[in-house]
């Protein structure tokens, strides 16, 4: 186990990283999410999958106290979300900001420090030199100094990344960090939380592409407004929990697979 | 006689850049988070605040007016967030209804004071609407001071916080910072300027002062430390150039020359600025639209020599669609030469481009065939930039792929292989 690394895992192992207790989640009388219960009791890597609508996203903000709780709570770490922020990183989607915003990819990666500066404190040249750092690991290096908007989706995706690694986190929620990507740099993102799981810390993703699922996570959460399953991806990621998850819209999918694998045996 | 003018000229200028300067610096943020509305809303709704205010002190004492002005002005927005959360009414809806409300209110206010009221200081109250600098004294200058240095001081003391909250409040949020506080802190700001400049300027046109620097100093630089410090310089020059005009012409209210001098501004900053300028960027365009041409022309020269097989044959003017002016411009650059009456051949170096245009035509599409859901993200027009675009990777993939079915430009070198496998 990388628990025994080091002492301050082990303090902390007393505690689950991640309990989400009873969380309802709605907009007016529509809930988004529904009666949540979920433990994380060790570090792990976890792909959140489920439909679109199923409230991936919402569960991530949630945890994340974005969105207001309209029943249940959330622990990390054992205690009260605003005790442990600072060892909270978060990778929004790419849409959620404006990209012709006045700064440079490094002012973004800078961003990820400020947790830990706190009031007034201005990153000074060690930060400047972290987040040089954090932006080689993406592969951004030579891409410090451009504005924002000029990066490609691919490279503004992993600005977010970088960003996500200068707050030096324990436990990180990225929404959606390799929708619009490239293989290449599917793989380069990948590597990083393969790294960041190798270190110890605990990394929930959502992710899209169910082909990728078992290769990637060693852990899956499936969701559909409720908590379909939860648990290591070679036990729980099965055809009977897909179809709980996804309903007919999986169907659909095997149907039409299905039906180009019968037309391609008879030509 | 001529020693007081230029002392209440100089007062009156320093008032007005001061004023033009906490706008242009404040409404920086007021723009990026795109609130700049909301400013507008402020400054209507701060109207009936200064009627009432002097009905309650029964005199024109202008921080009292001020203060009045503040506290509706700063009810309006409560009034527009009220609306936008419990009723579900949309931002602009909410927006333009508290700033009509207001306004109605306010002239209406205004009105019937003027008219009820028989001291001569009832007359400072108009100026509220449409602006006038003429009466403006030695206090409020100082006062716009304060409140310049006032803004200066706590945007360079909370400048990463407002940063933050300004990219991405989301984000700042996870990161324990009080987003809604600092954002009331900086309406705050924007309330105060806007404020101030009410009886300079007038509650009509004092969003325009938030805007015009903010949006003309965004032109010029891609940094927000930069626009910030120009936006606060663009104010500054703003305030006091609209305010020397409208005194050389004896004109007033003061407020719109003011805000005819920002859009001068702001025209000149939209046209000018280079790279973000509509000038700078329609030369691109065209720039850029040649180059794709030439890049096609190029490229159909060069397949139809590939279908034919064997060396590059002469072609006519007519049958390729090309213009006169094209093939000169071309031939300057050395990529065809002239064979005869509107005849072309290309040279050596223009089949190269061809086939290099052939190439990057031929990966795109089969990278659109072979990678569909990245396509959106990654597709670009331009043949010269697909190897700074694609990974290298991915480009190899595709070269072999090209290789394998005969499709490769056999005018380029074959694909370094040996680094594929």
């Amino acid at each position: 186990m990388n628990a025994a690394a080091s002492p301050d895992v082990l303090l902390s192992g007393a505690q689950p990283v991640l309990d989400v207790h009873d969380v309802t989640v709605a907009y007016h009388r529509k809930p988004v999410l529904w009666d949540i219960d979920l433990t994380l009791a060790e570090p792990t890597l976890a792909g959140i999958v489920g439909p679109n609508g199923a409230g991936k996203s919402t569960f991530i903000k949630a945890v994340l106290g974005l969105v207001p709780l309209a029943s249940g709570q959330v622990r990390v770490f054992g205690q009260e979300l605003a005790a442990v922020r600072k060892r909270i990183g978060y990778v929004p989607q790419r849409e959620s900001v404006d990209w012709d915003f006045p700064v440079t990819v490094l002012d973004v990666v800078l961003m990820g420090t400020y947790g830990k500066l706190g009031w007034f404190r201005r990153p000074g040249s060690a930060e400047r030199r972290w987040a040089h750092e954090c932006l080689d690991r993406v592969g951004l290096a030579d891409l410090a100094a451009r504005q924002i908007g000029q990066l490609s989706g691919g490279q503004q995706q992993r600005t977010f990344l970088a960003r996500a690694l200068a707050q030096e986190a324990e436990l990180y929620l990225m929404d959606e960090p390799m929708a619009g990507v490239d293989a290449a740099t599917e793989q380069v993102v990948f590597g990083l939380l393969e790294e960041l799981r190798q270190a110890g810390k605990t990394v929930l993703v959502v992710h899209h592409d169910l082909r990728t699922v078992v290769k990637y996570y060693e852990t899956v959460i499936m969701l559909n407004m409720r908590l379909v399953a939860t648990g290591p991806t070679d036990e729980v990621f099965t055809h009977e929990n897909l179809r709980k998850t996804y309903g007919g819209r999986l169907a659909i999918l095997d149907a039409a697979g299905e039906a180009v694998a019968a037309q391609e045996r008879s030509a | 006689m001529t020693g007081w003018l230029a002392y209440n000229t100089a007062i009156v200028l320093a008032g007005t850049m001061l004023l033009g300067a906490s706008c242009g610096l404040v409404g920086c943020f007021a723009v990026l988070r795109r609130r700049a509305l909301l400013g507008d809303a402020l400054a209507h709704a701060a109207l009936p605040g200064v009627g009432v205010a002097f009905l309650l002190a029964n005199e024109r004492s202008m921080p009292v007016l001020l203060l009045g002005a503040l506290v509706s002005g700063l009810l309006g927005v409560v009034i527009v967030a009220v609306l936008r959360f419990a009723t579900r009414t949309k931002d602009d809806a909410a927006i333009g209804a508290v700033l009509g409300v207001a306004s109605a209110l306010g002239f209406v206010l205004i009105r019937v004071i003027q008219d009820r009221t028989t001291t001569g200081s009832k007359a400072g109250l108009a100026s509220y609407i449409l602006g006038k600098t003429a009466g403006m004294i030695a206090q409020d200058v100082y006062l716009m001071a304060a409140v310049s240095a006032g803004c200066l001081a706590i945007v360079w003391f909370f400048y990463k916080e407002f940063k933050a909250i300004a990219f991405d409040p989301g984000f700042a949020k996870v990161q324990g910072w009080p987003v809604l506080a600092l954002d009331f802190l900086l309406t705050g700001l924007i309330a105060v300027a806007v404020v101030v400049g009410l009886p300079a300027v007038g509650g009509l046109l004092i969003t325009a002062l938030l805007i015009i620097p903010a949006v003309s100093a965004r032109f010029w630089t891609d940094s927000l430390g930069r626009m910030l410090m120009l936006s606060t310089l663009l104010g500054g020059a703003i305030g006091a150039c609209g305010t020397a005009l409208s005194a050389q012409f004896s004109f007033s209210p003061a407020g719109p020359v003011i805000v005819l001098v920002g859009t001068a501004a702001f025209t000149g900053s939209m046209l000018l600025a280079p790279r973000r300028g509509l000038i700078a960027r329609g030369l691109d365009e065209a720039r850029f639209r040649r180059r794709l041409a030439r890049q096609k022309l190029l490229r159909m020269l060069y397949e139809l020599d590939e279908a034919a097989g064997g060396g590059p044959r002469p072609f006519e003017l007519a049958d390729v669609g090309v213009t006169i002016a094209r093939i000169d411009a071309m031939a300057r650059d050395g990529l065809a030469t002239p064979v005869g009456a509107g005849r072309y051949l290309l040279t050596a170096s223009g089949r190269e481009q061809g086939a290099r245009a052939a190439r990057a035509s031929r990966l795109w599409h089969l990278f659109l065939s072979e990678h569909a859901d990245l396509a959106p993200s990654y597709a670009d027009l331009d043949a010269e930039r697909i190897d700074t675009i694609l990974p290298d990777e991915m480009i190899r993939e595709l070269e072999s792929r090209l290789l394998a079915d005969g499709s490769w430009p056999v005018e380029l070198p074959p694909p370094a292989m040996e680094a594929c496998r």
